[in-house]
């Protein structure tokens, strides 16, 4: 890949560091997605093997973390990045936190699925909205990657927004659990798990906001965490660095 | 064992759970210097154009920027070090404290009293470590030997130096090594309490360890006095600055919060230089 805002530098060794690192970052990125909607599918197919797959998976997941982790604190030593630079190896670092506890959920995703496969399976409804709204998370992560490869802050905001109707599924999901639990006890423990991995898609849905945060902050400088959308929308519109030009004044 | 300290207690709180840092402005400042529309030509050559700045008391303000970008130039109007090149003009206004260091009749030995210069390499004179200090003393007349004990102490120790030579003051400075004279010079220029002290590329001749030194003091000195720093190294820049103003071409450029410029600067040259960019 070849991203015009990460090159020019008279290094070209360093131009070529940091692009190793996004590339790195994406590729751990599409693994996850991989990774999640593999969780997904074993969880509503109730399909073990799948779910196993996953499972194992996730030690390359861990692996991408700490290597990237390494060629991060490798460039801050050796190349004291500034400015942009700077600020995309602090959202590298912070992303990759938010992509391997993705990656974790999956797993407990999975490791519901293969519960699920064992025993009774809950009603056809349910799977149906999970996979409504797991669908739902899977994109939202989707564009979160591609807002942080294209490196694009109001693409960033648009991803921020679908996370309300990833929190309104949830929701729904959880009033009908409730529902069913209390319509047959013998529910409960098949609808926990569903629960759970509910649970667990609106924490991915959590996760992909914050990578979109971290590329708003890559590229507007500005730190957008625990603040409305509609302050994060003014931030973003809002023309980029916003140091004085000259004292005189 | 060791019992928890409710001081420590109270200062970590204060350490983690502060509010962010905040941006700072020059218009919360107090104002030392104004640079008003400054043109310097050497010759037929324009090394500055048309700077206007403000630089704000009892804080260190940097000045980055490529080689021949005109920084040291700046620096040297400060204290009309530039009086002495012959082919120098300059127009345009500085006042110090709200009185124009150019005008007529200024007296330029009592300004570079008040606006004291460190340079590159080290230029203790060529006498004692006491007499380094002392002399910008005698030269106001000073003769009592107990004011000067007293001022070369103090500045001395300002330093950090004290303890280093306190048992050889009257050895010749040439003896020191090379971190140790410039403290010495550092010492020799607050001796005469100046308000202003001009610092070009103070420790680009030195090791890690006297730069360490010589940074450590800039931080102590700016309780005291205004700073200026001319520096190629911009990792200094943003460790002992509050300001850092970035030149290109005889122009600055951009003048900011050095946190700010450092992290999101406004401008794409400004960005480009300090990331290593060609623009």
């Amino acid at each position: 890949m070849e991203n015009k805002r990460i090159g020019g530098h008279y290094s070209h060794r360093y131009d070529a560091e940091l692009e190793e690192v996004v590339n790195r970052v994406l590729a751990m990125g599409g693994l996850v997605e991989s990774q999640l909607s593999n969780a997904l599918q074993s969880f509503i197919e109730g399909d073990a093997t799948i779910a196993h797959e996953v499972t194992e998976n996730d030690t390359r997941v861990n692996t991408f973390e700490v290597t990237i982790d390494e060629r991060c604190v490798e460039i801050l030593a050796r190349r004291q990045p500034a400015a942009m630079d700077l600020r995309l190896i602090v959202a590298v670092i912070k992303t990759i936190t938010d992509l391997e506890r993705i990656g974790d959920l999956a797993v407990s995703i999975a490791r519901m699925a293969m519960r699920q496969a064992e025993g009774d399976r809950p009603r056809k409804q349910t799977f149906r909205d999970i996979e409504t709204m797991g669908n739902r998370v899977i994109k939202m992560l989707g564009d979160a990657l591609d807002a942080f490869a294209r490196m694009d802050a109001a693409a960033a905001v648009n991803v921020v927004r679908q996370d309300f109707a990833i929190d309104s599924d949830h929701e729904a999901i959880m009033r009908q659990n409730v529902t069913y639990m209390m319509e047959d006890p013998r529910n409960i423990s098949r609808m926990l798990d569903v629960t759970h991995a509910t649970r667990a898609l609106e924490r991915v849905g959590d996760h992909a906001r914050n990578m979109c945060e971290y590329t708003i902050y890559l590229v507007k400088g500005r730190d957008v965490r625990h603040i409305d959308l509609s302050e994060m929308e003014a931030i973003v519109e809002a023309k980029a660095g916003n140091a004085e030009k000259g004292t005189g004044a | 064992m060791s019992q928890r300290n409710p001081a420590s207690t109270s200062l970590s709180a204060g350490l983690f759970e502060g509010t962010s840092r905040q941006v700072r402005s020059l218009a919360d400042e107090e104002i030392a210097i104004t640079v008003e529309n400054l043109d310097l030509y050497y010759g037929e050559d324009q090394a500055l154009k048309s700077i206007s700045l403000k630089i704000p008391a009892k804080r260190v303000t940097a000045f980055i920027g490529p080689s021949g970008c005109g920084k040291s130039t700046l620096l040297r109007c400060f204290n009309r070090m530039n009086d002495l090149v012959d082919s120098c003009r300059i127009e345009g206004a500085i006042n110090l404290h709200g009185e124009n260091i150019y005008r007529r009749g200024t007296d330029v030995a009592e300004l570079r009293r008040r606006v004291g210069m460190v340079f590159q390499k080290p230029n203790p004179f060529p006498k004692s470590i006491y007499e380094n200090v002392a002399y910008g003393l005698r030269l106001q007349g000073v003769k009592n030997r107990r004011v000067l004990d007293e001022v070369v102490e103090r500045s001395i120790k300002a330093v950090g130096l004290w303890d280093e030579v306190k048992d050889r003051l009257q050895s010749n400075a040439f003896g020191l090594s090379g971190g140790q004279q410039q403290r010495l010079v550092i010492a020799r220029s607050i001796a005469i309490e100046p308000e202003v002290i001009l610092l070009d590329e103070p420790t680009s001749a030195l090791d890690p360890i006297s730069t360490a030194k010589i940074e450590e003091l800039i931080e102590e000195l700016k309780e005291q006095y205004t700073i200026l720093i001319v520096t190629h190294n911009m990792q200094q820049a943003a460790r002992v600055s509050d300001y850092t103003a970035y030149m290109y071409l005889g122009e600055v450029i951009e003048h900011a919060d050095t946190m700010h410029l450092f992290t999101n600067p406004g401008q794409k040259a400004t960005e480009d230089y300090i990331t290593g960019r060609y623009g």
